[in-house]
């Protein structure tokens, strides 16, 4: 998985103990850690695994494996605007794919990263619940459907001046 | 006990509630394939993840088809293990597994000992129907290990022993589908990682996916060069085991023939690490009684239990884990290395070879014995005192290799004078050995008494720790072992805490101590395999006339002429070492 590096400050390091310390410092409840973890850093750095190895007192590895295994963790902070392409089945059919291809294109990025001014990331998703809505983005929590490969420079545009 | 009946094959069985269709079917001698599934019931070592799925069987009644190996037996059930629709499934898991799998057999190192390997030949596989993308990933080499994951079938024994067994917990199953493979965090090379090359993830892996580095051109260039002198040491556990590589059952000693076959490999001198295993006994011997006297005196700054040092994965994992406790441990360097310190000293002198003309070879069961030759605190201007340490499965390719009929091999003996040995010294290759051969030493150094009885049997089992208490003429000296580095923690934990009221612990790393080690040939999950040996060893101990250490002639002539006394200034330069704080965390590498 690649990453991005984190120094991590005093506080951080206590921010990281107290949520361990909140679930008891318990191993069982590794998933529950990472979870607040990342609410708090937005990712979670090889530095925070470490941290949280600790706090549980269980292999780095065990906690890489965890975090490696659920699509739901990343290693990568998130731009200011995360991008979500649906790549279910009726997304997918509807072009969804070419629509991230253009995302990719313009962004210079590829799934998974971040563009270098941290302001959009792209990742991918398996449905919304709107297929009707297919091919469907989402950017932060706002939803965009039937997008066309045209539409995607238009939804960039939207948070030129932001 | 609640018996249960039921019928496997057409054949009725009675077994105990709780037990496995794969066990139940064991005992009607019905032997169900499978890749993960691992058993070293000796050793309390359960590996059931039920992830092959080539163990799968047909149960009457059941939709799909079960995983004898996590399916418990009911009343009345009627098992298949061998039914057209079982063997098609099983077929196919396989070939799976394989449309996977490089197909480069020819020149794996695992060849001919592969589970994987001898499953494909069992089952007849003759093509592979699956074709598509196969797994890749960046080989790692370690200065020890070798980590191929392209092999690699995530059957994850290697992170039952890495994590549960020795609670190093390096490797762990990362990614998910595809992509899944077993590595340590962040994907980092096992030289970056906390790994104390134990090497009973390659002791247990069923594929070439982990396997030890192979030193053995290095060898045989060495034995072809006329200008280098080429002495051999082979530790006590070797002499157990080889013979399982030839064909003989476990626990077979072949001492005479292993000395027999290293001569017709060339070496110029032939020499038992088991003159070293008597050399450290005399070092920590003395060293134990010098902080139990000050102790005793009323000493409060003497540091107690002392710790053995002779196994490199447990100097490795205490390096790690223990980075504060590192004055605990003895300072005596392993026999393996002050058998190379030795000899490029004290030996080379008598024969009149420059250190640099001289190549010491051990032969060892194990794999983190290449990491311990290569530590840079055993070289004199950048010459190592052991150059290369090969394990007792490259010995026997090595000697496979030389057309050697090792079998009709007569016995001979361990050149003189780095090939004497006493009864005290074989048994370091077992756990509690150690400790048995320095209370024997110990206690006559001490009490000036001779002692009688050497049999310590309170020492002996393979029980994961154990506790006993040895009479000095009045004074009781505790003696803690461990065996299995999760073992060892636990017994480091007590220290830590001040609840050990231990004066003296030996911990090995594998389990069994070297007689399972990670450079023995594959007791492919059969832990009688280990027992074998460990009588093997306590054999080859009762049949020695000179059965403690401090009794080896040469030893004392080496003193004599060399060393002085124990624990001597000399002694301290060539026989003893430091140990260094070593972190476990990577914040800033890479």
């Amino acid at each position: 998985m690649t990453s991005v590096k984190l120094k991590l400050k005093n506080n951080d390091v206590q921010r990281i103990q107290e949520i361990c310390k909140s679930f008891n410092n318990e191993p069982g409840e590794l998933i529950n850690v990472l979870h607040k973890t990342q609410e708090f850093f937005g990712y979670l750095p090889a530095e925070v695994q470490e941290e949280v190895a600790e706090g549980l007192r269980i292999s780095v590895a065990k906690v890489y494996g965890v975090v490696t295994f659920y699509s739901f963790f990343t290693m990568l902070p998130k731009g200011r605007y995360p991008i979500s392409v649906c790549t279910g089945t009726a997304c997918y059919v509807r072009g969804a794919e070419k629509v991230l291809d253009e995302f990719k294109r313009i962004l210079k990025v590829a799934v998974g990263e971040t563009t270098p001014d941290g302001k959009f990331s792209i990742t991918c998703l398996r449905c919304v619940g709107a297929c009707g809505l297919a091919p469907v983005v989402m950017v932060g929590d706002k939803t965009y459907g039937r997008v066309t490969t045209d539409g995607v420079k238009d939804i960039l545009k939207e948070y030129e001046n932001e | 006990m609640e018996l249960i009946k039921l019928t496997i094959d057409n054949r009725t069985v009675e077994v105990e509630k709780g037990t496995t269709i794969f066990h139940a079917a064991k005992k009607l001698d019905i032997e169900i394939p499978t890749l993960c599934y691992m058993n070293l019931a000796d050793l309390n070592i359960e590996h059931k993840p039920g992830g092959c799925r080539v163990c799968v069987v047909e149960v009457e009644g059941r939709r799909n088809l079960a995983p004898s190996c996590a399916t418990v037996c009911n009343e009345g059930m009627m098992v298949k293990t061998n039914s057209m629709r079982v063997l098609n499934s099983r077929r196919t898991v396989l070939e799976l597994i394989l449309s996977d799998h490089p197909f480069d057999c020819l020149i794996c190192a695992k060849s001919g000992n592969c589970d994987l390997q001898t499953m494909a030949i069992k089952m007849g596989v003759r093509s592979i129907p699956y074709q598509g993308e196969k797994s890749t990933y960046k080989p790692d080499f370690s200065p020890a290990i070798i980590r191929e994951m392209d092999k690699c079938i995530m059957c994850r024994r290697c992170e039952t022993m890495c994590n549960d067994f020795q609670t190093v917990g390096v490797l762990s199953g990362i990614n998910r589908g595809f992509e899944a493979v077993v590595a340590p965090a962040f994907e980092r090379d096992l030289d970056h990682s906390e790994c104390t090359y134990c090497g009973q993830c390659v002791a247990v892996c069923p594929t070439g996916a982990l396997t030890e580095v192979d030193h053995t051109p290095q060898v045989i260039r060495a034995l072809a060069d006329p200008t280098k002198t080429v002495v051999v040491q082979t530790a006590p556990a070797v002499r157990a085991a080889l013979g399982e590589e030839f064909g003989l059952e476990p626990g077979t000693l072949v001492t005479g023939k292993l000395v027999a076959a290293l001569r017709r490999i060339g070496f110029d001198y032939v020499f038992d690490t088991d003159f070293a295993a008597d050399l450290t006994i005399m070092e920590e011997g003395t060293e134990l009684l010098d902080r139990l006297g000050r102790f005793l005196g009323g000493d409060k700054t003497v540091k107690l239990p002392m710790l053995t040092s002779c196994c490199p994965g447990w100097v490795n994992f205490f390096e790690y884990n223990f980075p504060d406790m590192l004055d605990i441990p003895s300072t005596a360097r392993s026999p393996q290395q002050m058998f190379g310190s030795i000899a490029k000293s004290y030996f080379a002198d008598k024969i009149k070879v420059n250190r640099k003309e001289m190549v010491v070879v051990s032969i060892m069961p194990c794999v983190a014995k290449k990491f311990e030759a290569s530590r840079e605190e055993f070289k004199v201007d950048g010459n190592p005192d052991v150059d290369f340490s090969i394990s007792t499965r490259e010995l026997a390719a090595l000697i496979k290799g030389a057309n050697i009929d090792f079998n009709s091999l007569p016995d001979e003996d361990f050149d003189k004078p780095l090939g004497e040995s006493t009864g005290a010294a074989v048994i370091f290759g077992t756990t509690g050995g150690v400790i048995e051969a320095a209370v024997r030493t110990a206690y006559e150094l001490h009490t000036k008494k001779t002692l009688d009885k050497v049999d310590f049997k309170q020492l002996r089992g393979l029980e994961g720790i154990r506790a006993a208490s040895v009479d000095f003429d009045g004074i009781e000296i505790k003696i803690g072992i461990a065996h299995g580095l999760g073992n060892a923690r636990k017994l480091l934990d007590d220290v830590k805490a001040g609840r050990s009221e231990f004066h003296a612990i030996e911990i090995m790393a594998c389990p069994g101590g070297c007689i399972g080690g990670g450079g023995q040939p594959l007791h492919h999950g059969n832990s009688a395999v280990l027992t074998a040996r460990q009588k093997a060893i306590y054999s080859e101990d009762e049949m020695k006339t000179l059965r403690k250490s401090h009794e080896n002639p040469y030893i004392i002539k080496l003193y004599e002429e060399f060393l002085g006394k124990p624990m001597s200034e000399k002694a301290h330069h060539l026989l003893h070492t430091h140990y260094f704080a070593k972190k476990t965390r990577h914040i800033d590498i890479d």
